[in-house]
């Protein structure tokens, strides 16, 4: 007796799966070719300035450059984990940027590029990888949210988040990050009938990297993620998560769909996640080169750059000047790290409840007056080597 | 031209946890065509840890399934499954991740036998890594039993050695009530002489074992603490004690008979585990202690437990950990005459 297994390939693989660069499936949305040819999309325009898109190709470079140094430092011993966005910076500058200050974001584990666009200090998004805290940042003071280890549970707290805004009747909205693994979780279902239901200002801003640890997409689903949005009453776009002019273009008619009280959207940012799940991962066990190689002909930041040299809107100048501002990050970001302060032990039974709790104050002077207890033995056998 | 060479079984040789534990689930798979793997990553990659390694390929993607990435759905699958006749071996990728399962197992799997009268038995084992002590990013190390312990209608089983975690998980596999089975993630590359050659032994479930005799003291602790109160136990001989250490290897059901001897036979005891102290674990087995045993005790049964706090970033986690000189402090607390 056997069970059908759900670990099979899918027998009608859909179409869209195969990836914007074959033939370009219909609803993929790209404005921003690979080979960095500006395209028009019936349904989302965007109007750029050279000026802008050369800062947010500044974004892309800088948001890269502090992933790698991130990864370098873990494999120095300097971080314990990182999980890299390696890839998906376009999908994560192009969303970043089509936030307003005060539209909230809610990240997964791997949003280093949108807390970049928030204005999140990249060193304070290192303690929790160094291990020094649960994330080192006030989430209000630039709208987003810490880091959510536990997959998808964020999405449910953006569509709370989403309908405190609607009983202010503030014009403000939220995106909700997670990836195509998460799509499977419960949670996400009832987040999407939640803003659904109360037509709630949040995007669901999906970055499809195609895999979830070692499972690929096709073992979390058999229709695109997109098509999921059609059947809880909202719509649903594909973008070329490697396009970041499209991913801005479609997050921006998103967020403005959402914030007139039209409701929820969930985008699908079509990406590939081009290093490890994270440094504690080994992903030759589970897949293949060949595909890393295809997607490295969609660089997101390669077809920018492209464009705006083919344009002769960024020179030499210009691109080494970016470079030479990506080695002054790393080195800050190096620097910050290596001398941030440890953490102070008592500090472990902080801001466990608003007041006092007589239990957690009992053992926090229970551990000090106990740790001190080795301090004092130590400064007594210090004294005795004096005698 | 025949030597004289006995024919003897392979020698044991350095096996990990983690290869017990493979080992326990492919001869599980291997004797049963009813059991069956499901998990996040546990096909092609084996598991974050490897516990599951090589197991699809063997015995194929429809023995060993990667699931999609839902907790409640991979255990609630797993109860119809079970429902139809098959043996379901879950793996949670780690203890925190466990939590989205919860209303499954407490409100399904734990009670179905007793919903049904005892006709539809839910023989499912939920393997979950738990515990610190591996420098982990929030929600990697949580010490989840006592919830597990609270729930009637389910065993709750941690080895702390090498052959437990063979013979513990073959038990719970073959167990026809539901098992939590508690692996100490941190254990898991830790290393014994021990081979799965004949006869394996497959250990009761409910039994805890006495790993080190004493007279001064009983320290009565499970999973990953085990080595940490052997490590203790050496160490106070420095003291003058001479330490008892009872390896629980499970919590649910207590084995209330061995624990009460082994703290009889010194008339102190000292709890140690990892989880928080307040309404867990430690507490039960410190009131079982006390209302079996007062009458043998010279002292009040202490308990060494991590913080009342979430649990703490990486930096911090050997000040919530118990180690050993907070099990030798608690241990000179123990009203010894002067
Ligand atoms: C509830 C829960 N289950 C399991 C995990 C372990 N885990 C961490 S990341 C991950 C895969 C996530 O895949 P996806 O949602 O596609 O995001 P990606 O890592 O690709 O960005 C898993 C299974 C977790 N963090 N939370
Ligand atoms: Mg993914």
């Amino acid at each position: 007796m056997t069970v059908d297994s759900t670990a099979g390939a899918p027998t009608t693989a859909p179409a869209a799966n195969d990836g914007p660069a074959d033939a370009g499936p219909p609803e993929l949305v790209q404005l921003l070719t690979p080979e960095g040819e500006r395209v028009e999309h019936p349904d989302y325009s965007l109007e750029t300035t050279p000026e802008e898109l050369r800062s947010i190709y500044r974004d892309l470079v800088l948001v890269r450059r502090f992933d790698a140094e991130a990864t370098s430092l873990q494999r120095q011993g300097e971080l314990g984990l990182w999980a890299s966005l390696l890839g998906q910076e376009a999908a994560q500058v192009g969303s970043g940027r089509a936030m307003r200050p005060t539209d909230y974001a809610f990240p997964t584990y791997r949003e280093h590029g949108v807390a970049w666009c928030k204005g999140v200090d990249p060193l304070n998004l290192l303690g929790m990888f160094r291990g020094v805290n649960h994330g080192g940042w006030d989430p209000d003071e630039k709208n987003f949210h810490l880091y959510t280890i536990v997959i998808g549970s964020q999405t449910l707290h953006a569509t709370g988040y989403a309908m405190g805004i609607t009983k202010d009747g503030a014009d403000d909205a939220v995106i909700a990050y997670f990836g195509d693994g998460a799509s499977s979780q419960g949670d996400v279902s009832e987040a999407f009938t939640f803003a659904s239901v109360y037509q709630a200002p949040v995007v669901f801003f999906c970055q499809n990297n195609q895999w979830a640890i070692s499972e690929p997409t096709e073992k979390q689903t058999r229709v695109p993620l997109y098509q999921r949005a059609s059947g809880f009453g909202f719509p649903g776009v594909r973008v070329d998560g490697n396009d970041v002019l499209a991913c801005l273009a479609v997050t921006r008619w998103a967020l403005d769909h959402a914030r007139t009280g039209q409701g929820p959207v969930l985008i699908e940012a079509f990406t590939y996640r081009m290093g490890a799940h994270t440094t504690s991962d080994d992903p030759t066990r589970y897949r293949i080169a060949e595909e890393l190689e295809s997607w490295k002909l969609k660089d997101p930041i390669e077809r920018l750059k492209a464009h705006l040299v083919r344009e002769g809107w960024a020179d030499s100048a210009f691109l080494e000047s970016v470079e030479a501002e990506s080695e002054q990050l790393a080195r800050r970001v190096r620097e910050g790290v290596r001398t941030m302060p440890d953490p102070d032990p008592s500090s472990i039974f902080e801001h466990v409840y608003a007041e006092g709790h007589a239990l957690v104050d009992e053992e926090r002077e229970g551990y000090l007056a106990y740790a001190s207890s080795f301090a004092s033995a130590a400064a007594e056998l210090t004294d005795g080597e004096d005698d | 031209m025949t030597t004289a060479t006995p024919s003897r079984t392979r020698a044991a040789g350095a096996t990990t946890l983690a290869s017990a534990l493979n080992r326990a689930l492919r001869d599980s798979l291997r004797e049963d065509p009813s059991v069956h793997i499901l998990g996040e990553d546990v096909g092609t990659l084996g598991g974050v840890f490897r516990i599951t390694d090589g197991l699809a390929a063997e015995f194929g993607a429809d023995r060993c399934l990667d699931t999609p990435l839902a907790e409640a759905g991979i255990l609630g699958t797993a109860v119809g499954m079970a429902m139809y006749g098959l043996r379901p071996v879950v793996e949670m990728q780690f203890d925190a991740f466990a939590y989205p399962a919860f209303e499954q197992l407490v409100s399904h799997v734990a009670r179905m036998r007793n919903r049904t009268a005892g006709r539809m038995p839910l023989p499912i084992t939920v393997r979950i890594p738990y515990g610190g002590g591996i420098g982990g990013v929030e929600h990697h190390s949580d010490s989840s039993e006592a919830y597990y312990a609270h729930t009637p209608g389910l065993h709750v089983v941690t080895p702390a050695t090498v052959a437990d975690g063979y013979g513990l998980l073959r038990a719970a596999i073959a167990s026809d009530d539901p098992v939590v089975f508690l692996e100490p993630k941190r254990l898991y590359w830790s290393k014994e002489d021990w081979s799965a050659e004949a006869p394996a032994p497959v250990e009761p479930i409910g039994r805890a074992v006495v790993r080190r005799r004493g007279t001064s003291a009983t320290l009565i602790t499970y999973g990953p603490s085990l080595p940490v109160c052997l490590e203790a136990a050496e160490a106070a001989k420095a003291e003058g004690w001479d330490l008892a250490v009872v390896d629980l290897r499970s919590l649910a059901p207590f084995d209330d008979e061995t624990v009460a001897a082994a703290v009889r036979a010194t008339g102190r005891a000292v709890v140690v585990h990892e989880s928080s102290g307040f309404a867990g674990v430690g507490a039960e087995i410190a009131a079982r202690v006390s209302e079996r045993c007062f009458h043998h005790l010279a002292a009040p049964v202490l308990r060494v437990t991590g913080f009342d706090i979430p649990y703490p970033p990486p930096m911090l986690e050997q000040h919530h950990l118990p180690g050993v000189d907070r099990i030798l402090d608690a241990v000179g607390r123990l009203q010894w005459e002067q």
